[in-house]
């Protein structure tokens, strides 16, 4: 596994491991007597350092919202460790997960579903405050500063979620994730909802979160580009496995795994000579890959 | 930092904030049957609290020498058969009637409520077990329980009532059950279970808001059967005839029935009068969570007199304005509005006009709620019921299919170019497939009815088709329903679907946009290609300008509704004249320097360095 730190980073990660996934597997049980049950996830290891980003790509059912969910301890957990700050959270209970809350949190893809549409915006940000025993009082002066630091008017605290936009709505989630200062959050596709212009105001504001407090990101995404944007190590999952894993660099600029490669070359650019040569080379590309496969598969 | 002002500009536009239950209180009391209902039942409580003030005799004070007399002014309603004032009981009635409904609801929410609730969240065996005690309870015969329970314990208001609620237990227990199992995997519990919060906490706070409001409506309704079960018992004469309640007045007035009708009069006005109150309470409550203000039909003439384009008997096409016949649509200072409440139109739509020729591809951009679904919808005249043309018209062919004075969308003259010469490719693959028939048949059934060819020979075609937009195999993709293909692969069948007719148009709205990034790949490809290869005029609404610089020739820009930008593909992409298209391609990551910031680029990347610093 490649440590290798690309110039890119303005924070350069240091230090021991913050979090380290060894030989994990996810199987959720089937339905119906004595069924197989269904492997989400096969031999993932993964590590983060406090204050980087691994960036965690993949198609739709490749496994990467799963991942997240494991962490998080919202998936089953067949093999394998997980281990945050030093201790085995593989399957921790309720009461480890509330010590667990206050580092470990969560930013999630629907900014229409994450927040409960009948609290008031105050009261969800309120809430893992309270649950770490904070007093009222506290929590009040606590939410204003997210709120700030979200970059959200302080009167947004009486208000309901619904009557927020997508991008708003996300702020919230992502203040509601750094009420209690966490040293990870886990962010399931958190821009791909949003619209172009605010999708680059919510990555800003992460990367400015990251600047300010030094949090770790394991941030999952479908869109390469977003990935390259924001991490520093890139993982690219492919059907419940991880099949690369490097510097954001060594992956975006010269990928190994032919899915990678093929994943690189189908996002289109914005010009439409620039994307016909990128058509092309993808096609060469596919080609190439299809020749391959049709060599090695007499053998297997 | 500098998003700030950018989100006090969109934030003005949200309510001042207010507390839900206060608004659907105020709604219902806005409601005329709410009121009526709200005032009844008030009526009926303050009898039943001050019974001791307005009665001026015991319910069960009989005064032998005064039976079954006339109202005068110390009855007030008369006396029964054995001399009791009917005013005093009909009140201490009240009390006793309303006392025990209330009992039985709360016996039913208080079983069927919690239990809900657990089988809902945690599923599992206490579910299962739950389910065959509910479906017991539900399958044992009502009446003939009570009569057993009186059989047994005697005659009691109270007992029957506990008896009548756990009969009735299953009814919240369904209600909890399915409305906790709806947002048991919401995100906001999971977002909950992060934070650490232990189930009942959960429970409490984020899954019981979701019951509470089926759970009053559905207590205004049970404590109205209860009310009417109850007094059906009593008047069979099976009730405390010791206690004075409605029911046993009832009773005692149909014995007398001859000799004093009015006896039976006012209980059963009191019975019918509580029990409908509760069931209006009941929908006026329903109604006042049902959020969507409704919005009364507008009367065609108030919105065609407020854009002032009435067209009156009009029946002929006029013919398009010269020189314009050559392009395969024209859309001109197109405007879609939607009328208000208030009698206002929300234009959505605003005096966007472009063209599109045969063989060329036109791309729509925009961000959500720019318009461009709007837009292309029009043109397939598949926009929403209350929708309205309110400005503009569209020409397809050198005809208009929106004539500069209508109002709506003609359907019927629409309907012989769409389908056949005007297709369309949907954002949602899955959604636009009907799960219950195979796909063939949905391939087959419309070529049959526009082309008007047989079965066999649209089955034979329909296999070439699939076979041309890339399917490997397609007889058996022919033969299978939608659930066993993946998201690409419907993506092919409808582009399939889309071109079966030989169109001369195609709108594709986002065709894209649910895929993954190299599924996408291959999608563009097919479009590109049957573009070429059958010359079609394709309009494709998109968010993504990877997208637009993959197909199109020419690109209009959107924003709130307005055109503000277009032109050719090239030029708009590398030289864009309009501050928002600037602003949208300055958002593309592509070429970006990573970890840098996009909106407040270069200007606050030292500012932000020296921040970072001081934070550490």
């Amino acid at each position: 596994m490649t440590r290798t730190q690309g110039k890119r980073s303005a924070v350069e990660p240091q230090g021991e491991n913050i979090l380290t996934v060894d030989n994990l597997d996810v199987e959720y049980p089937l339905k119906g007597f004595r069924r197989k049950p269904f492997r989400a996830l096969t031999d993932i290891n993964i590590h983060i350092k406090p204050g980087e980003t691994l960036g965690l790509v993949g198609e739709s059912g490749s496994g990467k919202t799963t991942l997240g969910r494991a962490i998080l301890g919202l998936a089953p957990i067949s093999k394998g460790t997980v281990v945050f700050e030093g201790n085995d959270i593989t399957q921790a209970d309720r009461k480890q997960r509330r010590s667990l809350g206050r580092d470990l949190q969560v930013v999630f893809q629907d900014p229409y579903t994450s927040l409960n549409p009948s609290l008031e915006i105050g009261d969800i940000l309120a809430e893992p405050l309270g649950v770490q025993g904070q007093s009222p009082e506290a929590a009040r002066k606590r939410v204003r500063e997210l709120l700030d630091q979200v970059g959200l008017p302080s009167d947004a605290i009486n208000r309901l979620p619904r009557e927020f936009s997508g991008g708003q709505r996300q702020r919230i989630a992502i203040a509601r994730a750094l009420a209690l200062s966490p040293k990870l959050i886990v962010c399931d596709e958190p821009v791909s909802a949003l619209d172009l212009s605010t999708q680059a105001v919510v990555l800003d504001l992460f990367l400015q979160i990251q600047k300010d407090t030094g949090v770790s990101y394991l941030f999952v995404s479908h869109d390469l580009d977003v990935v390259r944007h924001i991490s520093h190590r890139v993982a690219v999952m492919y059907h419940g496995e991880i099949v690369e894993q490097g510097t954001a660099e060594q992956i975006t600029r010269d990928p190994q795994h032919p899915y990678t490669q093929r994943l690189l070359l189908a996002s289109p650019v914005p010009d439409p000579d620039r994307q016909a040569k990128r058509r092309d080379e993808r096609h060469a590309l596919l080609e190439v890959q299809r020749l391959e496969e049709a060599s090695t598969l007499p053998v297997s | 930092m500098s998003e700030i002002e950018v989100l006090a500009d969109q934030s003005d536009v949200g309510q001042k904030g207010t507390v839900v239950r206060s608004h659907v209180i105020k709604k219902i009391l806005k409601n005329p049957m709410g009121l009526i209902a709200v005032g009844i039942l008030t009526l009926v409580v303050l009898l039943a609290i001050l019974a001791n003030v307005l009665a001026p005799f015991d319910p069960n004070f009989a005064n032998i020498g005064k039976t079954l007399a006339n109202p005068d002014s110390t009855n007030l309603l008369g006396t029964d058969s054995v001399g009791r004032d009917v005013w005093s009981r009909l009140v201490f009635g009240a009390r006793t009637t309303l006392l025990s409904a209330l009992l039985c609801a709360a016996v039913a929410v208080g079983i069927g409520l919690p239990a809900g609730l657990i089988a809902g969240y945690y599923a599992g065996k206490f579910d299962g077990v739950a389910n065959w005690v509910v479906n017991i309870l539900m399958a044992l015969p009502g009446i003939i329980v009570l009569l057993t329970v009186r059989a047994a314990f005697g005659p009691s208001v109270w007992i029957s009532m506990v008896a009548f609620g756990i009969l009735l237990s299953p009814g919240y227990f369904r209600l909890t059950r399915t409305a906790v199992q709806s947002v048991r995997n919401e995100l906001y519990v999971d977002a909950a279970r992060v934070a650490g919060l232990s189930d009942a906490s959960i429970i409490a706070r984020h899954i019981f808001s979701v019951v509470r409001a089926p759970i009053i409506i559905q207590t205004a309704i049970v404590c109205g059967v209860a009310i009417s079960i109850q007094s059906g018992l009593e008047f069979l004469g099976l009730g405390d005839p010791t206690v004075a309640t409605w029911g046993v007045m009832l009773s005692e007035g149909f014995k007398n029935v001859y000799l004093n009708p009015t006896l039976l009069l006012w209980p059963a006005l009191a019975i019918g009068l509580t029990i409908g109150a509760l069931v209006l309470l009941g929908n006026a409550v329903r109604d006042a969570l049902e959020d969507a203000e409704k919005i009364k039909p507008a009367k065609r003439g108030s919105v065609a007199a407020l854009n002032s384009r009435t067209a009156p008997g009009r029946t002929q096409n006029e013919a398009v304005a010269a020189g314009t016949e050559h392009h395969l649509v024209k859309v001109s200072h197109l405007g879609v509005g939607y009328p208000q409440a208030d009698g206002s139109v929300k234009k959505v739509v605003d005096d966007v006009s472009f063209h599109v020729d045969r063989g060329e591809v036109l791309g729509i951009v925009g961000e959500s709620g720019s318009g461009k679904s709007q837009t292309a919808f029009s043109i397939l005249g598949l926009l929403p019921e209350a929708a309205r043309i309110v400005g503009g018209s569209i020409q397809f062919d050198g005809k208009y299919t929106v004539a500069p004075t209508d109002d709506s969308v003609s359907q019927s003259r629409l309907s012989e170019f769409r389908g056949k010469r005007i297709s369309y490719i949907p954002q949602e693959p899955m959604s636009n497939l009907d799960p219950a028939f195979t796909i063939g048949h949905q391939l087959v059934t419309p070529m049959v009815r526009v082309l008007k060819i047989s079965k066999s020979e649209a089955k034979k075609r329909a296999l070439k088709l699939l076979d041309d937009v890339g399917i490997r195999f397609p007889e058996k993709t022919f033969n299978a329903y939608p659930h066993e293909v993946s998201g690409g692969m419907a993506q092919r069948v409808l582009i399939a679907g889309a071109i079966s007719c030989e169109p001369d148009l195609i709108i594709a709205d986002e065709p894209t946009t649910a895929l993954d990034v190299t599924v996408q790949a291959d999608v563009l490809d097919l479009i590109r290609d049957l573009q070429k290869s059958l010359n079609v005029g394709v309009i494709l609404v998109t968010h993504n300008f990877g997208v637009v610089a993959d197909l199109c020739d020419r690109v209009a820009v959107m924003q709130d509704g307005r055109m503000v930008e277009e032109g050719d593909v090239r030029e708009i992409l590398r030289n864009p004249q309009d501050p928002y298209t600037q602003k949208l391609l300055g958002s593309m990551l592509e070429g970006k320097e990573p970890m840098t910031m996009l909106v407040s680029a270069g200007a606050s990347a030292g500012g932000a360095d020296n921040e970072k610093e001081a934070g550490l």
